[in-house]
């Protein structure tokens, strides 16, 4: 029978409200119990119901996503998703989150969300090959953003870069949501052997539990609960709800782990993330469906006096729980001083399905692991659809030549090589393709096969139809790794959204999930792993729908020779017709101030399918040099992205749509002239048109022309001057 | 027979596996070294790879110089054995008193991975060759801002033995754009760029090669 310790609080209707428990929920903590919960138990249930660690708002949609494939070797629910890449070769993925703490504390924040999806991937025995990051921060002249942009990315790269994973690409966006509630999104990739995957599990009763890695410390306590609340006037007063990364440890930790892992020891292994140590060990006894005990006072702290509360609810860092082999445990000991990491036995798998926790001999906490899991609160809540944004006006003419420009300075189009200029994106030297163009792409090592990455979410298509808008993101990120010759495999999702008790909030959610369905069974992408952030609102409003898609791809063969700008003499053509919609584009918003205007640009999965096997084709038989999905400000400013070192003359018509419109299903591709027939005819089928030729120093199309100085000192300079202003 | 290349791990590097698969390529055999070892063992020739060692704490290289291994890698330079340090190599020999001066932090403060034009200059040693063409191999570093009083300065200059230089401009402040130096018997270089990145076409380039050809041609 658990007991209470003497210095352990009364627990009042008060204390069960602050442990963020309904007290509907908190009957089922009682009726599930058959009596009071000790005070640890209290600090347990919280965790593990919180909106972070049961996904309780979210997980009867997230069911509806296609999560199956013949090259799916393990989807959602397990550390991260893996997708075969042939010759007993996998590749391991993930994205995670880490908003809240990342606007408390940027650095710290955002660092430790590098490192937590960096355990979620080792963690399955794979070595992590590269990292991306997707950012989201509030205006720029709000006086927030530049120490939250500074904080955050010297964040990444001071963990990233000292781990020694390159960082190879990723997205940072800008708009007045996020003003009080940045989205901080972190990829991590790595290589696995399709026959050395570890699973979070425990195996036989009798097997022992290890705990190595760094001492728990007292950070992060209730990190999970903060996650899961609204931000108010108090955040500043959760900073030490955040929790403090060392990347040190944690490099030392992936090589001793990597190494166990090739010594056929480990039954089970489990990062300690959200939750800490409560939820590592209640996931892996759940998942086998046997129960635990552990022996707090064995874990080893870095603080004095912790309590068996703060011991199961630290987010410290660094921290891996292991269940070993029975009669290697000399092994565990072996590798672990060598890396000079901590090591300590700390409980017994059992076969009552309890979970327990003794303190010095007394049991402290016993919960039947099912009432955990199982048992967790899951809602269906309500959804009521927002009434759709007013449509596109008649538009007032505007010089098209300065508009180009304006939106070239546009912070989500302009050069963000300041942030990636401080990640490491070549360590480990595979990276072929790295930040900057449509998607990353790397060698595997030994083998003729690429991996191709890509972070890409455009919120105000998905605010602006919350289905048609993700299946357009989705569709894009199929478009970006076509550009670099990859076929998509496979795809994570960090759904990033508000308050889930706001019915529109929560049928934009369920929309998003629908929209992503579709698109990905249309285009044959599985969703193999993701996360959820809810509650992400400041006062009472909430971010735009923020669907942050990952998507990795696959091709095999001599890499591609591409580059991000034309050269001259090259013929430009457009493949995929011409632009006809403005809604939601970034060209009403910074010209005409329309924001929250307009429908999404709809998606044609045929167009898509056809496009995406057209650019794969193009590229690796090497006809095109170049090749561009359109994205944010449509046709112009995709070839003016392409221009910063030559420009060129081309025919498209003198019109706001056809020059800025964001229609999905299209790429531009620059080639020899000499082999034009060649590229239209990998085209056919789809509308494709001979565009103009590269050459000279101005970039001329429809009405505009502007010299490439100013295309590149528009693109080139503005975020910088900002950033460092 | 081929030549024996130690590459040392210590807690922290990142970048050994980099440089034992440039030696490899090179025709040259990459042997791994942990820290806590206490002999190199039979080698030609010794590089301490870039990384974090000892997670950059105290002073990038600091600790690293007292692992066990260093003293074998002080009697081997002291022997006059080729040793390059790369980045973070670069960092422990500095802190070895191996090689002079030090690194400080960036001048903007700021983390820095990009492409940087070398000039190879100097003495020649068993990594460089003064004179040739420039080359373009990449930076990735926090601390690379090389620094050393001015009589040390003027003997490094003065001796031959500035070995790299930045062309058109240090992005990390360093003094008079110097990138890499040698000791004064010229057997020890250390350099921050990084040739073990571009050793190969379809991976950045082929730029960083010289300083791995050379060697291979001085051990033959």
């Amino acid at each position: 029978m658990s007991q209470s310790l003497p210095s352990d609080p009364v627990i009042t209707p008060a204390i069960v409200a602050e442990h963020g428990l309904s007290p509907e929920e908190y009957q089922v903590v009682l009726d599930g119990l058959g009596r009071a919960p000790t005070w640890p138990e209290l600090g347990v249930f919280s965790v593990m119901w919180s909106e972070h660690c049961s996904y309780k708002s979210s997980r009867i949609h997230l069911k509806r996503l296609p999560t199956t494939g013949p090259r799916v070797v393990i989807g959602p629910g397990e550390n991260a998703g893996v997708v075969d890449i042939g010759d007993g070769l996998c590749v391991c993925f993930k994205m995670e989150s880490h908003n809240h703490p990342s606007y408390i504390e940027p650095y710290q924040g955002a660092a430790t969300g590098v490192g937590g999806i960096l355990r979620d991937v080792f963690t399955m025995g794979a070595r992590p090959v590269a990292l991306m990051d997707s950012l989201r921060f509030g205006r720029l002249d709000h006086p927030k953003t530049r120490s939250l942009v500074h904080g955050v990315v010297a964040g990444i790269g001071g963990y990233g870069n000292c781990m020694g994973i390159p960082t190879v690409g990723g997205e940072t966006r800008f708009d007045e949501s996020y003003d009080g509630n940045n989205l901080v999104n972190a990829f991590c990739a790595g290589i696995v052997h399709r026959d050395r995957i570890f699973l979070g599990t425990v195996g036989d009763a009798g097997n022992k539990v290890f705990y190595v890695g760094a001492g728990t410390g007292r950070d992060g306590i209730h990190g999970a609960t903060m996650a899961s609340a609204s931000f108010d006037d108090d955040s500043d007063e959760k900073r030490p709800t955040v929790q403090v990364g060392d990347p040190f440890q944690e490099k030392l930790l992936l090589e001793a782990c990597l190494e166990l892992m090739s010594m056929d020891v480990l039954v089970g292994i489990q990062d300690m993330g959200a939750a800490g140590l409560t939820s590592s060990s209640v996931e892996m006894a759940g998942r086998a469906g046997a129960g635990l005990l552990l022996a707090l006072d064995q874990v080893p702290t870095r603080e004095r006096d912790m309590t068996p509360y703060e011991l199961l609810l630290s987010e410290s860092q660094e921290r891996m729980l292991l269940v070993i082999k029975p009669g290697h445990e000399a092994k565990v000991f072996e590798v672990f001083e060598k890396w000079d990491l901590r090591c300590a036995e700390v409980g017994t798998v059992t076969g009552d399905g309890v979970w327990r926790c003794t303190w010095h001999g007394t049991e402290v906490a016993a919960i039947p692991v099912p009432i955990l899991t199982d048992a967790a609160p899951k809602y269906d809540r309500p959804r009521v659809a927002r009434p759709a944004s007013p449509p596109v006006p008649a538009l007032p003419p505007v010089d098209r030549s300065a508009a180009l420009l304006r939106l070239l300075a546009d912070p989500d189009v302009s050069d963000k090589r300041w942030i990636w200029r401080q990640y490491d994106h070549q360590v480990g030297t595979d990276t072929e393709i790295g930040p900057g163009l449509d998607a990353a792409l790397l060698r595997v090592k030994g083998t003729a096969k690429h991996l191709a990455f890509v972070a890409d979410s455009n919120g105000h298509h998905v605010y602006a139809n919350p289905r048609v808008g993700t299946a357009g993101q989705v569709a894009e990120c199929v478009r970006n790794l076509a550009c670099v010759g990859a076929d998509p495999i496979g795809l994570t999702d960090c759904m990033n959204f508000g308050n889930p008790r706001k019915p529109e909030v929560m049928w934009e959610f369920s929309e998003s999930v629908d929209g992503m369905a579709e698109a990905c069974r249309e285009l044959g992408v599985p969703v193999v792993s993701g996360n959820v952030s809810l509650y992400n609102e400041t006062g009472d409003s909430s971010i735009l729908p923020t669907p942050g898609l990952a998507m990795v791809g696959l091709w095999e063969g001599a890499a591609p020779r591409l580059r991000g700008r034309w050269t001259a003499g090259r013929a430009v053509a457009l493949i995929g017709g011409e632009g006809t919609h403005l809604g939601a584009s970034l060209f009403i918003r910074a010209m005409h101030g329309l924001r929250k205007t307009g429908d999404a640009p709809p998606v044609d999965f045929d167009r898509e399918r056809a496009l995406g096997a057209a650019l794969r084709r193009l590229v690796r038989e090497g006809l095109v040099e170049v090749a561009h999905d359109l994205g944010d400000g449509g046709l112009a400013v995709a070839l003016a992205e392409c221009a910063l070192d030559v420009g060129g003359q081309f025919d498209v018509a003198t019109s706001d749509t056809a020059l800025f419109g964001e229609d999905h299903g299209r790429a531009i591709v620059a080639y020899d002239p000499a082999r034009e027939a060649e590229v239209f005819a990998a085209c056919a089928g789809l509308p494709v048109r001979h565009l103009g030729a590269t050459g000279g120093e101005r970039l001329e199309v429809a009405d505009i022309k502007v010299p490439v100085a100013a295309l590149r000192e528009a693109w080139g300079d503005t975020f910088p001057r900002w950033v460092d202003g | 027979m081929n030549r024996r290349v130690a590459v040392v791990t210590f807690p922290g590097s990142n970048c050994d596996a980099d440089a034992r698969h440039a030696v490899a390529l090179h025709g040259m055999e990459a042997v791994p070294v942990w820290h806590k070892d206490t002999s190199l063992g039979n080698v030609d020739a010794v590089i301490l790879p870039g990384g974090f060692s000892y997670g950059d704490y105290l002073r990038c290289g600091a600790i690293a110089r007292f692992s066990p291994v260093m003293q074998d890698v002080v009697r081997f330079a002291e022997a006059g054995g080729p040793v390059l340090g790369i980045c973070n190599g670069f960092q422990v020999l500095c802190e070895a008193g191996l090689v002079p001066g030090v690194l400080l932090r960036n001048s903007k403060l700021k983390f820095l991975c990009q492409d940087v034009t070398l000039h190879m200059e100097g003495r020649d040693t068993p990594f460089t060759r003064n004179g040739g063409v420039d080359i373009r191999i990449p930076i990735a570093h926090m601390e690379g801002h090389w620094y050393a009083d001015d009589d040390t300065l003027a003997r490094v200059e003065g001796e031959g033995q500035v070995v790299f230089r930045y062309v058109g401009g240090a992005p990390n402040g360093a003094t008079r754009d110097i990138a890499g130096v040698c000791n004064a018997r010229g057997n020890v270089v250390g350099l921050m760029p990084h040739p073990e990145r571009y050793v190969e076409a379809s991976v950045g380039g082929i730029d960083g090669k010289v300083v791995f050809e050379r060697l291979a041609e001085v051990l033959s």
